[in-house]
């Protein structure tokens, strides 16, 4: 995975409660088989005005002028600053997959849903609560002002505004490091496997229909 | 303290805790389909890594696969590619596989449980959300992305932190012909979707107990629409009665044994909760959702709500934003709005006994002329065997309904089941996020009694009117 340490980038508002995963990344695209090329489709219904599918010629899109990051000045953005509940719905780890595709190294939000949560730290991409009158405060800062960026420091938990004020956000400790150091986390756990093994073997000898098979 | 029964499932399969708070929990069981999947089998290619325990895998295909006729394989080429993937890695890995052809086929979420695969007291991971189903048997489950399928494959275990205790208890009784669906969706509709976020529900309370394991299973089905990975219910004799002789369940003397330490699945009694909420069972009536998020449910005696009595603006904006995508005027009563579709079938509600409950509103009527399309997609060829010995695909059937082969079907419309642009649905599943059945399409969430009332009526209606 690829280290996350500190990053600038151009934010880009998505000022909605509750985005659920099936509108980040709509179902028709998680027939793929690959983990990547994802990015194209990332908010597919919203984006567009025409309905995507795999294998679509991105040259034939015709982008809604509506959803707010198909405004030019949100071009290239690399920080997604979002309302409550954001990732909401599915497991589909393709929703950081097509987030990060696009261009995304870091969501705000109030609150996040606890799988996307998880699944973004497995992806490079950073998730940060801070508290929903900040947001508010970010979402306003950002409409107000053109070409509006912030830094995400990992090391020291810090989201730095172009005013210079920073603002702290808290992380888990294990996860924080694995980002920072861009360690694999199964072959972190594989460093237990010895453990692991010892604690099956007990496991199981307790209750061995754990292990049971059926027939046909 | 007492312990809960989410901190006696975790406790047992701790393998390693660590001093940040993380713990690395040992997991018993693996369901595995085709969507969440393909990604992680390359992942352990890619790494040289093999599976550490394919023992705890059972995999079948589901989401993409096809409802009519399967003689000829699937037709959508990129589905097609999908599921057999799944059966090359299945092969390649010994992993034991349900195919297409195979009776014991049909929802991940539905097939486990009826094999008693999912047992209590154990952990159960799958790479899709509502894994929380199997909870319903005292089992810790949950959902998990594909990089997570691939950790526990190559390692049994996941790195988690523990969520915190929240119990949701349902006591009293529910009027008659009130459901587990209605149950649940009252209970999203009073926590909101966010409500459980960071928790591990327990439902419990005499509703709850009173509930078959169909039932339960609805309900925890729908935890993570609260917003909970994991939703518990605790062991009690119907959970025992439910998994005596299935497949993977225990028989001779280590049925005695199991059974025994079941027992001990139940939060104890002076076990402390960090969140409480009580529902008063009485009071629930059937629901049917009118937007675009499950906490948007209202009784089907009930009107559209209006967004000019919502003070809060964010929650104004995003009522007047699912009106506008549903195609709904504020106040509208639920029981004059008229349907297109009518899907019974999803994880939520396709087991046998939700197709009984959904044949008796609608035997000895016929699906009302201004629907264009009512299915019932059972959630297992288990589940479809047993309807067809007991007559129910007849009576759907005769009534105007099609009779379909399992799988998720229109739950999410990854295969052709899909609704049209515009399109509104009575549909038994778990998600009305907008475009979830189908580009533009518009979902209401209900029983599978309120559906089949709205099937043989044409619009939402108290199915116990209809009696
Ligand atoms: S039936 Fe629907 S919710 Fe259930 S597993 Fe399938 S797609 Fe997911």
């Amino acid at each position: 995975m690829e280290k996350f340490t500190v990053m600038t980038g151009l934010v880009a508002p998505l000022a909605r409660d509750n985005v659920d995963t099936d509108a980040i990344i709509p179902k028709q695209f998680l027939k793929s088989i690959h983990r990547t090329g994802f990015g194209q489709f990332c908010f597919d219904e919203w984006r567009f005005m025409d309905r995507g599918y795999l294998g679509i010629d991105p040259a034939s899109r015709k982008p809604n002028p509506a959803f707010e990051l198909n405004q030019a000045r949100y071009h290239g953005a690399s920080i997604l600053l979002a309302g409550k509940n954001f990732g909401c719905g599915s497991s589909r780890e393709h929703a950081p997959w097509a987030l990060e595709q696009y261009g995304f190294r870091a969501v705000i939000a109030p609150s996040f849903a606890d799988i996307f949560f998880n699944n973004c730290f497995k992806n490079g991409l950073l998730p940060i609560v801070l508290p929903a009158d900040v947001v508010e405060r970010l979402f306003a800062e950002v409409a107000a002002q053109g070409g509006y960026c912030l830094t995400v420091d990992l090391e020291k938990q810090q989201v730095l505004t172009p005013s210079g004020e920073a603002l702290s956000f808290a992380v888990d400790p294990l996860r924080r490091h694995r980002l920072l150091e861009g360690l694999d986390d199964i072959g972190e756990t594989l460093l237990e496997a010895d453990a692991i093994a010892a604690f099956e073997k007990a496991h199981l000898a307790k209750s061995p229909w754990l292990n049971k098979q059926a027939a046909g | 303290m007492g312990k809960t029964l989410y901190d006696k499932v975790w406790d047992a399969h701790i393998v390693k805790q660590g001093e940040d708070g993380s713990s690395l929990l040992y997991i018993d069981r693996h369901i595995m389909h085709e969507v969440t999947s393909p990604q992680a089998f390359e992942g352990l290619k890619l790494a040289g890594r093999k599976v550490w325990r394919v023992s705890s895998i059972i995999a079948t295909p589901d989401h993409n696969v096809p409802t009519t006729d399967r003689s000829s394989g699937i037709a959508d080429e990129i589905s097609a590619l999908q599921v057999s993937t799944l059966l090359d890695n299945c092969e390649t890995h010994g992993v034991p596989l349900f195919r297409l052809e195979d009776k014991r086929q049909g929802i991940v979420h539905v097939i486990g449980p009826e094999q008693g695969a999912v047992l209590p007291g154990m952990t159960a991971v799958c790479g899709d959300s509502h894994t929380s189903t199997l909870g319903a048997f005292g089992a810790l489950a949950f959902g998990i992305g594909t990089s997570d399928v691939e950790h526990v494959m190559a390692t049994q275990c996941m790195l988690m932190t523990k969520a915190r205790n929240m119990l949701v208890r349902v006591d009293g009784s529910v009027p008659a012909g009130v459901t587990a669906k209605d149950i649940i969706l009252h209970i999203i509709g009073v926590i909101g979707t966010a409500g459980g976020t960071g928790h591990t529900i327990e439902f419990s309370g005499s509703a709850i107990r009173n509930l078959s394991m169909e039932g339960r299973m609805t309900v925890c089905n729908m935890a993570i629409e609260a917003g909970a990975r994991a939703g518990m219910i605790a062991v009690d004799e119907t959970t025992i009665e439910y998994l005596k002789g299935r497949p993977y369940a225990p028989d001779g003397a280590d049925w005695e044994i199991a059974v025994e330490a079941w027992k001990t699945l139940h939060s104890d009694a002076d076990a402390v909760f960090d969140r409480v909420v009580d529902i008063d069972a009485a009071q629930i009536e059937p629901q049917v959702s009118w937007g675009t998020s499950p906490e948007m449910v209202v009784p089907v005696s009930g009107r559209v709500p209006d967004p000019a009595d919502e003070a809060d603006p964010a929650r104004r904006a995003a009522i007047e934003r699912a009106l506008t995508y549903m195609g709904l005027d504020a106040r509208t009563p639920i029981e004059q709005i008229a349907i297109d579709k009518v899907f019974i079938g999803s994880c939520t509600n396709s087991r046998i006994e939700d197709l009984r409950a959904a044949a008796r509103v609608v035997d000895g009527r016929r699906v009302a002329a201004t629907v264009k399309l009512a299915m019932v997609v059972p959630g297992s060829g288990l589940v479809k065997e047993q309807a067809e010995r007991e007559g129910l695909d007849r009576i759907f059937k005769t009534a105007g309904f099609e009779w379909r082969e399992p799988g998720c079907s229109m739950c999410l419309g990854m295969n052709n089941d899909r609704l049209a642009e515009g399109e509104r649905c009575a549909s038994t599943s778990n998600r009305n996020f907008e475009g979830r059945q189908g580009a533009g399409g518009r979902t209401h969430l209900v029983s599978p009694e309120t559906a089949a009332a709205a099937a043989v009526t044409g619009h939402f209606i108290d199915a116990r009117t209809l009696a």
